[in-house]
């Protein structure tokens, strides 16, 4: 199921050096040594991280001569990406309804002094 | 205007939200507990929003629905815990979709300057909750976005 994906990609994203290691790959495939370079971290270690994004579905890995290289698969992270953007684009439309409201909010409060029965009347007309 | 800013951090079963608006405190905080301003911002254009009850104090309940344009409805409910005031807004979330998974939501609404920071933090049982709801309490009219998967890494790599 999608939902069991998305938490597997999730844990895996879980971790900043995990994350460090796929921006790596965005730049194309490496070796545990090339990938480990930049950390301070054992070379067992990062193959530890590689396994959990290979588990995840994150990064596959192919054996060339006696080096075995990384690549970044990215649909699982669409998936994130698409998720994110669905709820984003929620909270973006309302709240920019929110903004027009207000404003119009604020053009009748001018002169109002009690209930807002004139500002609720001035913004139902635009729904 | 302001930009709509989301965290949702990986391994934490929390979604925060905060937002600029141009506007006072007192009025921001009248728009987000006034039912009759409520459902005229909350939700994206295409859904139509009905406001069952909406009893803005401690222990009061609100209950709406969102109908989309083919007519599928969707049912959010929760509770007001402690008296809203702009300080602080405390309330209990559930989709309808989803019985049994609540998250916690505050929201806070800080003036600087005429412009008013709104803070909304909803906390969830679970990080797969928190995902679960994400993924299918929001599909009503969903469009596609662009996949920017490079910006995304820059995003997780910053967080």
């Amino acid at each position: 199921m999608a939902g069991d994906r998305l938490s597997l990609v999730f844990g895996a994203l879980a971790d900043p050096i995990r994350r460090a290691i796929l921006t790596r790959l965005t730049e194309g495939d490496a070796t545990v040594a090339e990938i480990a370079a930049p950390f301070s971290v054992s070379q067992p270690a990062i193959s530890r991280h590689l396994k959990v994004l290979e588990q995840a579905g994150l990064i596959s890995r192919t054996r060339r001569a006696t080096a075995r290289l990384s690549h970044l698969d990215a649909e699982p992270l669409r998936e994130v990406t698409t998720w994110l953007a669905r709820y984003q684009r929620f909270w973006d439309e309302s709240h920019e309804r929110l903004d027009e409201l207000l404003a119009a909010l604020q053009g009748e409060g001018k002169d109002e002094s009690g209930r807002d029965n004139a500002v609720l009347a001035k913004g139902t007309d635009d729904g | 205007m302001g930009k709509t800013q989301i965290t949702a951090e990986p391994g934490i079963p929390q979604i925060i939200i905060t937002r600029e608006f141009d506007a006072a405190r007192d009025l921001v905080f009248r728009a987000y507990t006034d039912p009759e301003l409520v459902v005229q911002w909350l939700g994206p254009r295409d859904l139509t929003m009905t406001i069952d009850q909406y009893d803005v104090r401690d222990g009061g309940k609100w209950r709406y629905v969102s109908t989309d344009a083919a007519g599928n409805e969707y049912g959010f409910h929760g509770v007001f815990h402690g008296t809203p005031s702009p300080d602080g807004i405390v309330q209990t979330f559930e989709f309808e979709g989803m019985p049994g998974h609540v998250s916690l939501d505050t929201l806070t609404l800080e003036e600087q300057g005429g412009r008013t920071l709104a803070r909304s933090v909803s906390t969830f049982q679970s990080v797969e909750d928190r995902d679960g709801m994400v993924a299918s309490g929001m599909e009503g009219g969903v469009h596609e976005s662009h996949e920017r998967l490079t910006e995304l890494l820059a995003k997780l790599q910053a967080g």
